[in-house]
This record gives structure tokens, C-alpha cells and sequence, in this order.
């Protein structure tokens, strides 16, 4: 089925935007010769994480086929996404790859109990032919997020938690059952008490039910605990990616390492050296349109080199680092 | 000498609508003192009535909101006001922004998007104080914004030029212009990046060290309140479960919410499985008899289904609202 045993595999993809008037206006660009991929047969959860404006979302809808990339291009199971135009094939992809949302709320309508769109999806990607048969499938759906057919039926969105509605439309993107799921932010709007539900769901469905997940967050804390790789995302790159536990607890690039220590951790023992004074840049710094290493106006360890070229990408150990600092293969910077 | 007393505080939201009344129980029978010279942190998840509190106690009750039973008193050294019947007039001439002032989430709606920063310092000013010497209050002005350690050329910026944190802490000035002694922060840091956030979150603690006054800090972001607050309360359901030190709240929590709070978030560095609560936040317009963590804690008894547990202090500046902790007890 696959040509190479890759079950999603983006090479180098690049997005651009033009910002302006029909004459003049600038290239933005929103996502920069990025690559990945994900194996077939090893289910696993792949985080990418950055800050707002890190081209993380814009990623997501070249993943879902809803933005054609400027360069480059996204092959699921060895098939160029930009080949598929027909609706029958489209759908074919669409069941194999479903997304799950950032606001549960405005994922669903709410004048719309939230059980139509379970029984909607069933039908719409021929899961079921009738009504007694996707009664079976949703069932089961709900019952994989931890949720039953009596909890949600005859329910409005309103009537259930966030965490609830949030498992539901996880349940929705099960009924076809995908292969990947790709999840934008799935628990930044979810109350933090019910937070751990949904991130221990995804660490179920990849264990039990083989699906893979693409974890889409700013929250490196919940990316920590569930993730196996993960990717750091700065201003269209990818600047690091690696093993999840590896790449935070001994972060290479000078951007991780200032994005880990500025998470606030729950625990009073680092009151202090969180404290000390960083600096924040004044105006709106246009650092997509920066010649050379995207982080050199706030890097503390810039360098010439580093205003002049974009620096490559270098293999250090598993993880892939995008720094003038580590052109050797020895994890320690180069002098 | 407490700056602000609340007690036995209730606020509803009644609505009323074709003959079918509706009570929301916001904020039901809240007791809590705030003291000169300390960051006070207010946790809790959405709809357990943080924001309704911050609208009593800074003056803010419109209908639905009522505020039916309790007190609210304002200690500003010479001047006392009991918030809930000082009129309007009274607040606005001499409380607000200059004894109370408030940094809210969103700056961007804050400031003008067609006014430069310098006119909307002036705009609040003039409005509080009267600007007789436009000399001396630029002068002013620009002393002002050095003092936070932001450059001077924000001043003539528009708020769009501004980066996100900028723009937040610009806000952060202007709530500062007359050294008010009390700051509310209602989710200041929420909407901004994790580095941006620290800087923000640096900008309020420096401000608070300097002018040894009070910052009200309400976010649902433990964490933050972990590496900023002196003091936490923790907000249930309208209720406060908890109030202790920062220390305690964290490395000694009594109440089985807040101690659940603490256990279930993830850290870097740490991979154990986090289990998550069960059950939902209640409803305020029904909320569960007793006690109303009951339906959602694991030591539940007899006793919280029936009776709501007093606030008893544990130890010095240690309060909690349970039935497994008694009074003087640990």
C-alpha cells in the first residue's frame, strides 16, 4: 500500500504567504523547507511545538489538505496529497486522517445535540449503511474515549464539560478509523482539572488502537508527558527535533533552552532563578523576514555567521539541531 | 492592617426571563483579608466565580450581578470605603486608578489603536488629575515609563507597532501612573507566549517590590502562581477551598482539590502517569449539597454530602475548607 513504509512523509515543504496589496507586499514565509515523517507500522505520538507565530497551524492545514504547499510536498502512504482531486479519493483520505480542534465549543453547533455529528460522520464516510448499525459504531467510538451512547445522547454541547465535549470530538475523529490524528491545541481551552483526561487519552489510542498522533502545542509541559518526538518550531523552521525527553531535559538549540527555562514549573523550588530578568523586544521584530539564523536578535550566543546564512541542519546523535553551534557530531558547541 | 476585609461575601447573578427566575451562585460566603506588600494569588478553573469576585471587591456590581450578603472595606491608610455603597461618583473620583487599578487579558483592547501611547496616558491623566503643564506631565510621563525599565519611545508608538508583551506591559504602566495600593491582574499573562510571559509576570514583581503595594493576581495557571504569588487561595465552585503560603499550597496542600491540582500537572523532566479528576465542574446555578467538591473527591464521607465544611485555620495564615481537616490540626 505505502511505497516506502512511511505512513506520512513531508519533504521539504515550504509555505509562503503574500502580505499586502496586489502591487508591492512582501513574501511571508509561514512554514520553511520543513521535513518529517512517520513509520507505518509504529504508531507514535510526534509533538510540534513553538510559540504563536511559529507556523505550527499553518503545518497542520498542509497535513489535512486544506493549503497546497508553496515548495516541496506531503506524501500519505506514498501519495502526493496534491494529486488527490477527486471527492471520492479526497474522502478516502479525509477517513484515514482526521483532526481534533483547539475550542471543543466551536467544534460543535450548539443548537445541535452532539450526537448527530457522531451518527453524521458514521454515515458520511459509509461506516453504516443505516442507523441500527452506526448506533453500534459510535458506540464503540465513545466507548474508546472513556464516554458511553447514554452519557452524550440527547446532550447539547452546553450540557456536558469541556473535557467531555473535548473526548466527544475525539470520538468523532475515531469513527473513521483513522490512521493518524492531528490534534491543534486540543487542552489549551480545556479546564486544567480535566486536561490529564484528554492527554492520557491520546497516550490510549496510540497504545491501543495504533493511531498516530500529531500533537500540535506551546505547552512543553504536556508535550514532555505524552510525546516521543517532538519538533521546536521558530518562525517557520523546525530548529530541533529529536526524542521528546531528550530534546528537553538537555536542550541544544539556544531558542529551546530559553523556551524551557521560561516555562513556569509548578513547584516553588524555582522561584528564583525564573526571576532572573530576561530580555523582550520592543516593537513587532520582523524576524520571518531576517536573513540567516531566525533567533540571532535574541540568541546569547550570536555569532557573525549567524546573520549572514541560514544555518543547516546538523545530525547530533538522534536529534537534528539547526545551529551554527554544533557543525561537529559531538553535542557540545563548536569552537 | 489589612488593605481590603471581605467578609462572608455573596454574589449571585439573578436573571429573570418569562416568569422563570435563574440564581447563579457565583461567589457564596467569601471571607479573606489582603495586606499591604504581598502578591496575592486567586486559582481556580473557569466558572468558579474568580472573575466575580475581582468585579465586587473593585466595584463593578451591575444587574444580574447582585451582591446580596457580606462586606467589602477598603483600608488606604487615611481613607476607608466600603465598596459595596460608595456611589459611583465617589469611586470614580477617588478610587479607581488611583487606589485600585486593573490589567486585564486582552491589551489590545485596552489601548486606543489609533491613538499613540502618550495620549491615552494623557486621556487617564487628565481625566483623574487634570493636566495643567502638558510640559511637566510629558516629563512625567517619560520618568514614569523609565522607572519600569521600558524605553522611552513606547510613548510615541501606536499600540499595533508594539509587540504583544510590550503592549502588556504598557498597560501594566498606565494601571501604575498613581501609585495605586492595590493592582488587580486578571489574567494578565494568559494570551501571551511562555518567554513573553515571563518577562510580563518580572515587569508586575519588580513594580510590587518597588512600590511595596498590592497585586491581586487571578490566573487558573498554577504554575505561575508556583513562581510569582506570596499567598495563594484556591477558588472552587464560588468557594474558597484553600489559603495558604505559596510554599504550603504547593508542598503541603490539605485540601484534597487542591492537593489533586497540584499532583495532576505535567512537568518537564517528569513522566509519571498524572491521573485526572473525575466528574465535572459543577454547576453554579445548581450546585451539589455539602460540600460541593463531594461528587469529585475521593475521601468523600457522609458528613460533606450533607454539611458545608467551615474555613478553619489549620496554622498561622493556613486556612482550608474541609471535613477531614479540624480546626488547629494537620
Amino acid at each position: 500500500m505505502s511505497a516506502n513504509g512511511k505512513l506520512l512523509d513531508v519533504q521539504h515543504v515550504t509555505v509562503e504567504f503574500h502580505i499586502g496589496g496586489l502591487v508591492g507586499g512582501t513574501l511571508l514565509t509561514a512554514v520553511n523547507d520543513i521535513s518529517f515523517s512517520l513509520e507505518n507500522d509504529k504508531p507514535e505520538i510526534l509533538t510540534l511545538a513553538g510559540e504563536s507565530g511559529s507556523g505550527k497551524t499553518t503545518l497542520s492545514r498542509l497535513l489535512l489538505r486544506d493549503l497546497e504547499p508553496t515548495m516541496g510536498k506531503v506524501l500519505f502512504e506514498g501519495r502526493d496529497l496534491s494529486t488527490i482531486h477527486k471527492r471520492s479519493e479526497f474522502k478516502e483520505f479525509m477517513k484515514k486522517v482526521q483532526p481534533v480542534f483547539q475550542n471543543p465549543f466551536e467544534t460543535f453547533n450548539p443548537l445541535r445535540r452532539v450526537e448527530a455529528y457522531l451518527f453524521d460522520t458514521a454515515m458520511n464516510f459509509g461506516m453504516a449503511s443505516n442507523r441500527r448499525e452506526s448506533v453500534q459504531i459510535v458506540g464503540d467510538a465513545l466507548r474508546n474515549v472513556g464516554l458511553s451512547l447514554e452519557e452524550v445522547s440527547r446532550r447539547y454541547p452546553h450540557e456536558l464539560s469541556g473535557g467531555q465535549v473535548q473526548r466527544v470530538s475525539v470520538a468523532r475523529a475515531l469513527i473513521s478509523q483513522p490512521k493518524l490524528i492531528l490534534a491543534d491545541e486540543p487542552v489549551s481551552m480545556v479546564d486544567a482539572s480535566l486536561r490529564m483526561e484528554i492527554v492520557n487519552l491520546f497516550r490510549e489510542l496510540r497504545d491501543e488502537q495504533k493511531v498516530s498522533v500529531i500533537y500540535i502545542t506551546h505547552d512543553l509541559a504536556t508535550a514532555y508527558y505524552i510525546s516521543d518526538r517532538i519538533g521546536i518550531m521558530l518562525r517557520g523552521y523546525i530548529v530541533e527535533s529529536g526524542p521528546a525527553e531528550d530534546v528537553l531535559d538537555r536542550p541544544f538549540h539556544p531558542y529551546t533552552k530559553l523556551l524551557k527555562e521560561s516555562v513556569p514549573e509548578p513547584t516553588t523550588k524555582e522561584r528564583e532563578s525564573w526571576a532572573e530578568p530576561i530580555e523582550l523586544g520592543t516593537t513587532e521584530v520582523k524576524e520571518y523576514g531576517r536573513v540567516g539564523c531566525k533567533f540571532a536578535g535574541r540568541c546569547p550566543q550570536v555569532m557573525d555567521i549567524c546573520r549572514q546564512a541560514d544555518p543547516p541542519d546538523v545530525q547530533v546523535g538522534l536529534r537534528m539541531v539547526k545551529c551554527y553551534l554544533y557543525r561537529d557530531n559531538s553535542g557540545r558547541p563548536a569552537t | 492592617m489589612a488593605l481590603l476585609n471581605v467578609k462572608n461575601l455573596c454574589a449571585y447573578y439573578q436573571t429573570e426571563l418569562y416568569g422563570i427566575s435563574r440564581t447563579v451562585r457565583a461567589v457564596d460566603g467569601v471571607s479573606f483579608d489582603l495586606f499591604p506588600n504581598e502578591i496575592y494569588g486567586v486559582a481556580g478553573e473557569s466558572s468558579c466565580g474568580k472573575t466575580t469576585l475581582i468585579k465586587v471587591i473593585s466595584g463593578n456590581v451591575k444587574p444580574p450581578l447582585k451582591a446580596l450578603e457580606g462586606s467589602v472595606n477598603y483600608n488606604f491608610g487615611e481613607y476607608k470605603v466600603d465598596m459595596l455603597q460608595a456611589s459611583e461618583d465617589e469611586l470614580r473620583r477617588n478610587v479607581r486608578w488611583k487606589e485600585i487599578s486593573y490589567v486585564m487579558q486582552g491589551s489590545m483592547s485596552v489601548l486606543n489603536p489609533v491613538r499613540k501611547i502618550i495620549k491615552t496616558f494623557e486621556d487617564i491623566v487628565d481625566t483623574h488629575e487634570g493636566i495643567m503643564d502638558k510640559d511637566k506631565f510629558l516629563e512625567q510621563a517619560r520618568e514614569h515609563v523609565n522607572r519600569l525599565g521600558l524605553p522611552t519611545d513606547v510613548l510615541n508608538a501606536y499600540p499595533h507597532q508594539l509587540s504583544g508583551g510590550m503592549r502588556q506591559r504598557v498597560t501594566i504602566a498606565l494601571a501604575t501612573v498613581f501609585h495605586p495600593s492595590l493592582i488587580i491582574a486578571d489574567e494578565p499573562t494568559t494570551a501571551l507566549d511562555v518567554v513573553v510571559q515571563r518577562g510580563v509576570l518580572q515587569m508586575i514583581k519588580n513594580i510590587q517590590a518597588m512600590s511595596s503595594n498590592t497585586v491581586l493576581l487571578v490566573t487558573h495557571d498554577m504554575a505561575v502562581h508556583a513562581n510569582v504569588a506570596d499567598r495563594v487561595m484556591i477558588m472552587y465552585a464560588g468557594r474558597i477551598a484553600e489559603e495558604a503560603p505559596t510554599e504550603s499550597i504547593f508542598n503541603a496542600p490539605l485540601h484534597p482539590y487542591t492537593q489533586h491540582l497540584i499532583s495532576s500537572l505535567p512537568m518537564i523532566g517528569e513522566r509519571s502517569t498524572r491521573a485526572s479528576l473525575k466528574g465535572t465542574p459543577p454547576n453554579l446555578a445548581n450546585p451539589p449539597s455539602g460540600c460541593r467538591f463531594h461528587p469529585r473527591c475521593p475521601y468523600v464521607m457522609d458528613v460533606c454530602r450533607a454539611e458545608v465544611p467551615d474555613l478553619v485555620s489549620v496554622k498561622e495564615r493556613h486556612r482550608v475548607a474541609c471535613h477531614l481537616v479540624k480546626e488547629g490540626s494537620l
